[in-house]
């Protein structure tokens, strides 16, 4: 009986969707990504870390259905940070991404795939990600789900048998709604499941030790072998009554470590006469620390899981930044039917409430805490063609 | 229930169908500007997205897209 009263919904519950598609607009407002190149030079640079290099990304359609698209990012490091000058050596590494994607569109909906390789001396990662998005309700409404599998090897310097994987999987689904004729608002959630070595090889824990002569010693940092995380985004675009916008996104995080997480980001966009266009933003972050995290354990192996990474520590951070696109009014060549110049800044200020500024030589456990600043640069220039 | 069910998946899917577009392709200019994009220069967006998941515990739901985090 429950069998047949199944079926009989199944029936009609087919019969109904079919009349649902059938009845939705067809007004094809998915579009494939513009033709489009950009070269980014960025730099970082705060907390004793140095970071810079360039990204290219050129996206090119290939007849009415396909778009292609291929990125190569360099990220070159020179590291003093707080970690490395109390327990290692400064030290100097190269990362290079490389992606490849292709898009493509059939009516109201667009498939992608893309395979992403990154390689650093002690860290090799592949992700390859795919996602479906359809438009219903006279393209007002827009439904991506998208599924992302990476396998990563993480390495350590000066000992090439040191190998350890680390398995990942993202899956995520959005929605993008057309509010009013000046609102648009978008709600995404992805939940992202990590299996393998998931510790920094280089991080150490930190114990009371009256033997030392600091007070303390170190141990190695010992995390679980799985990370599972839940995050879900709410975002709003709002065209004002004359020329210019604003944006507002807000984050909810939590995750199987015991880290809560959350933020808020406000901006504005303002053109100015044909060519210029000013952006500026506020960004502020705040987390709990991990379960297993704690700047100074009360002695050695004092329990499972040991982490002083200060990624894992309860903290806030504050950005603030600005960006300044300027579009040339003629163009360079023929085929070139835009260009523009892009600088953008963002200054970061992260405050630590949990882990302790060990430059200081104070008692164990009396430090000061933890702060710094970074300062965000990028310069880009863009041609559609 | 399977009455309670059928009436929710039949309403459900008859109301989807029936939902015209309240904001009209002409009246969506607004929305089509370019400072309405939700991502204007995705190698900008990418790069800052990657500033902040490197220092912080917090990810996903920000439509970014794998990598190593340069950050060991």
């Amino acid at each position: 009986m429950a069998a047949a009263v199944a079926i009989k919904i199944s029936r009609f519950a087919a019969a109904a969707l079919a009349v649902a598609l059938l009845s939705m607009q067809c007004a094809s407002a998915a579009v494939l990504p513009e033709d489009r190149a950009d070269a980014l030079y960025h730099s970082y640079s705060g907390g004793g870390v140095k970071i810079s290099g360039p990204s290219i990304l050129v996206q090119k359609q290939l007849g009415k259905h396909a778009s292609v698209n291929a990125n190569y990012y360099v990220d070159s490091v020179s590291s003093a940070s707080i970690d490395v000058v109390t327990t290692a050596s400064a030290y100097t590494e190269q990362r290079v991404q490389k992606s490849a994607g292709v898009e493509w569109l059939e009516d109201d909906a667009t498939m992608t795939l893309s395979y992403t390789k990154s390689d650093e001396n002690d860290y090799q990662a592949n992700t390859a990600h795919g996602s479906f998005t359809q438009e219903f309700f006279g393209n007002m409404t827009t439904l991506t789900m998208a599924y992302e599998k990476g396998w990563d090897v993480v390495g350590k310097r000066n000992d090439p048998t040191y190998a350890k994987d680390n398995d990942r999987q993202n899956f995520s689904l959005g929605v993008s709604q057309v509010t009013t004729k000046n609102l648009l608002l978008n709600l995404n959630w992805e939940i992202i499941a990590n299996q393998g070595f998931l510790n920094n090889p280089y991080r150490s824990a930190r114990y009371l030790d009256s033997t030392a002569e600091k007070g303390y010693s170190y141990e190695p940092e010992i995390y679980p072998n799985t990370h599972t995380s839940n995050a879900v985004a709410l975002g709003a675009h709002y065209y004002l009554p004359y020329r210019a916008a604003l944006h507002g996104e807000y984050r909810l995080y939590t995750d199987t470590w015991g880290i809560h997480a959350s933020h808020y980001e406000i901006g504005y966009t303002h053109p100015w006469r044909k060519q210029w266009i000013f952006d500026i933003k506020y960004r502020f972050y705040q987390q709990t620390h991990a379960d297993f995290y704690s700047d100074l354990f009360p002695y050695e192996s004092s329990q499972n899981y040991l982490a002083r990474d200060k990624e894992l520590a309860t903290f806030s951070s504050q950005d603030i930044g600005f960006k300044v696109t300027y579009e040339f009014a003629s163009s360079p060549a023929r085929f070139i039917k835009k260009s523009t110049i892009n600088f953008a800044y963002d200054y970061i200020h992260y405050s630590y409430n949990d882990f302790r500024d060990l430059t200081q030589n104070t008692a164990a456990g009396t430090e000061g805490l933890y702060g710094f600043s970074a300062n965000v640069l990028q310069i880009f220039f863009s041609v559609w063609y | 229930m399977p009455h309670l069910t059928r009436f929710i998946v039949v309403v459900c899917l008859l109301s989807g169908c029936s939902i015209q577009p309240w904001v009209k392709p002409y009246e969506r200019d607004n929305l089509a500007d370019p400072i309405m994009s939700l991502d204007r220069d995705p190698v900008s967006t990418a790069y800052i997205s990657h500033v902040h998941e490197a220092r912080e515990a917090a990810r996903g739901a920000e439509g970014g897209q794998g990598g190593g985090c340069g950050c060991n």
